[in-house]
């Protein structure tokens, strides 16, 4: 836990374990990278038992709605959510692939009615490695680059 | 399972089960209206047919379906002439056509228009096609009519032909014949090949899948041959469509191959496909499957709206 010392927060979110190179993603998905007032952190391709390489993203003063705790699911099933009060882990846990996905998708197919008429997407996991979705209107399926273009 | 209120949407909502009990109530209907001419069922109840996306065929099957329960139709055939033309959403058509009707028969060009219209009726929803999506009471039909012409559909070995890439009703087909003990042969051209992961699907369910291009070949094994059309519209590539158009012909010189009991099975309308020498043979089940259309119908509008 040295190289987290380094830049601890006092206050906020630490996103660890996330695959080596989806960090820029998870916080581009957060909506992260634009001036909020608190400390953002990016460690990228840091080594790691689990991962071999990893990246960790540390928000300073920020808490994870369910909802974008499930988005970090999608891009990161691998990882963990430290939750940070007075520079010590409040509380930690591993990020879960919900069955459905509400919301925070778009189908990717053009004839969708999701993508015509006012309603809220959902999506059912099909399999989750590979992470596989089907739309709930158009019974489409959706993986890969498919899935973190349409976040 | 309670019928009365469900929708109807897509095969993949459906249970073995509840196939079975959908094709034993179309054939007890059959066998009432043959006797009585005509039935009482749904008498005082409307049903609202919405085009939005013109499909004769279809919409007169349901039109016939519910006049022969005793019912009443409303409806139109294309959106061009509804207040859709002036932006209203789907979902206000469906809240304005509920409060004139008792169950709704929609078809629409995009796909989950009807998974939406049901989310937003309190009656009951039957799709009758959406996009390039889902048609489920042709694929009943479709087995209602192998079942009424075998008095099974388990043990079978059904051969599909034509555009298996493209081609809606031959995907849920195959789905719902996965519920079943049979053989299934693909018959395509290189081009239009069933999706991979649809055949996946069925070896997964145990179905045993043969790939093959060869017709002449296959057609001696066949206990129904389900023939489809080539269609022009679903190619995004026109040279891709003129390398396939007019890849098999069922005529009588193919015919002289197969089973005498062969059935061949069309989701019509045909251009060339098959032969209209082939219509006079006992092997022509397609203009019978039209027929199913209306019973099988009949079935699915009298059991959601709760009247049999
Ligand atoms: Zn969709």
């Amino acid at each position: 836990m040295a190289e987290l010392k380094v830049t601890a927060i006092r206050e906020g979110t630490v996103i660890d374990h996330i695959p080596a190179g989806k960090g820029l993603k998870v916080i581009e998905i957060l909506r992260l990278n634009r001036p909020n007032g608190g400390v953002l952190l990016l460690a990228s391709n840091v080594h790691s038992g689990k991962l071999g390489r990893k990246d960790i993203v540390k928000i300073e003063g920020k808490f994870l709605s369910e909802e974008e705790v499930n988005k970090i699911a999608l891009i990161a099933p691998t990882a963990t959510v430290n939750i940070v009060r007075d520079y010590k882990v409040a509380e930690k846990f591993k990020v879960e692939i919900p069955d459905e996905i509400t919301g925070i998708l778009r189908c990717a197919n053009p004839n969708c009615v999701s993508n015509h008429e006012h309603t809220v997407s959902k999506f059912y996991v099909v399999s989750r490695e590979p992470l596989k979705v089907r739309c709930h209107y158009c019974e489409r399926t959706m993986e890969g680059e498919e899935i973190l273009g349409n976040l | 399972m309670d019928w009365k209120g469900r929708d109807v949407i897509s095969v993949r909502d459906f249970s073995k089960e509840d196939i079975e009990f959908v094709l034993n109530v179309a054939e007890r209907l059959e066998t009432e209206l043959n006797e009585k001419g005509a039935l009482e069922y749904a008498r005082g109840k409307i049903l609202a047919t919405l085009f939005f996306e013109p499909s004769t065929r279809t919409r007169l099957s349901f039109e016939s379906a519910m006049h022969r329960l005793g019912g009443s139709v409303i409806g139109f055939s294309s959106a061009a002439s509804t207040s859709v033309k002036k932006g209203e959403s789907l979902a206000d058509t469906i809240k304005t056509v509920e409060q004139y009707s008792d169950v709704i028969v929609i078809r629409h060009s995009m796909e989950g228009a009807a998974r939406l219209a049901a989310e937003v009726a309190e009656i009951p929803v039957i799709n009758a096609g959406d996009g390039s999506n889902q048609h489920p009471t042709q694929t009943l039909l479709d087995l209602y009519t192998i079942k009424r012409a075998f008095g099974r559909i388990d043990g079978l070995t059904i051969g599909l032909l034509g555009d298996l890439k493209y081609g809606r009703t031959v995907h849920s087909l195959a789905e719902a014949l996965a519920f079943y003990d049979v053989e299934l042969y693909l018959i395509s051209p290189e081009l239009l090949r069933m999706p991979k992961h649809i055949i996946e699907e069925l070896r997964e369910r145990g179905v045993k899948v043969q790939e093959t291009t060869d017709l002449e070949g296959t057609i001696p094994e066949l206990d129904v041959l389900y023939v489809t059309r080539i269609q022009r519209e679903r190619f995004p590539d026109e040279q891709e469509y003129l390398k396939v158009k007019g890849s098999y012909q069922v005529n009588c010189a193919v015919l002289k191959r197969a089973k005498e009991s062969l059935r061949i099975m069309h989701p019509l309308p045909r251009v060339d496909e098959i032969h209209p020498e082939v219509d006079k043979t006992e092997h022509a089940l397609y203009f019978r499957q039209v027929f199913s259309g209306v019973p099988v119908r009949m079935a699915l509008l009298g059991l959601t709206l709760g009247v049999l």
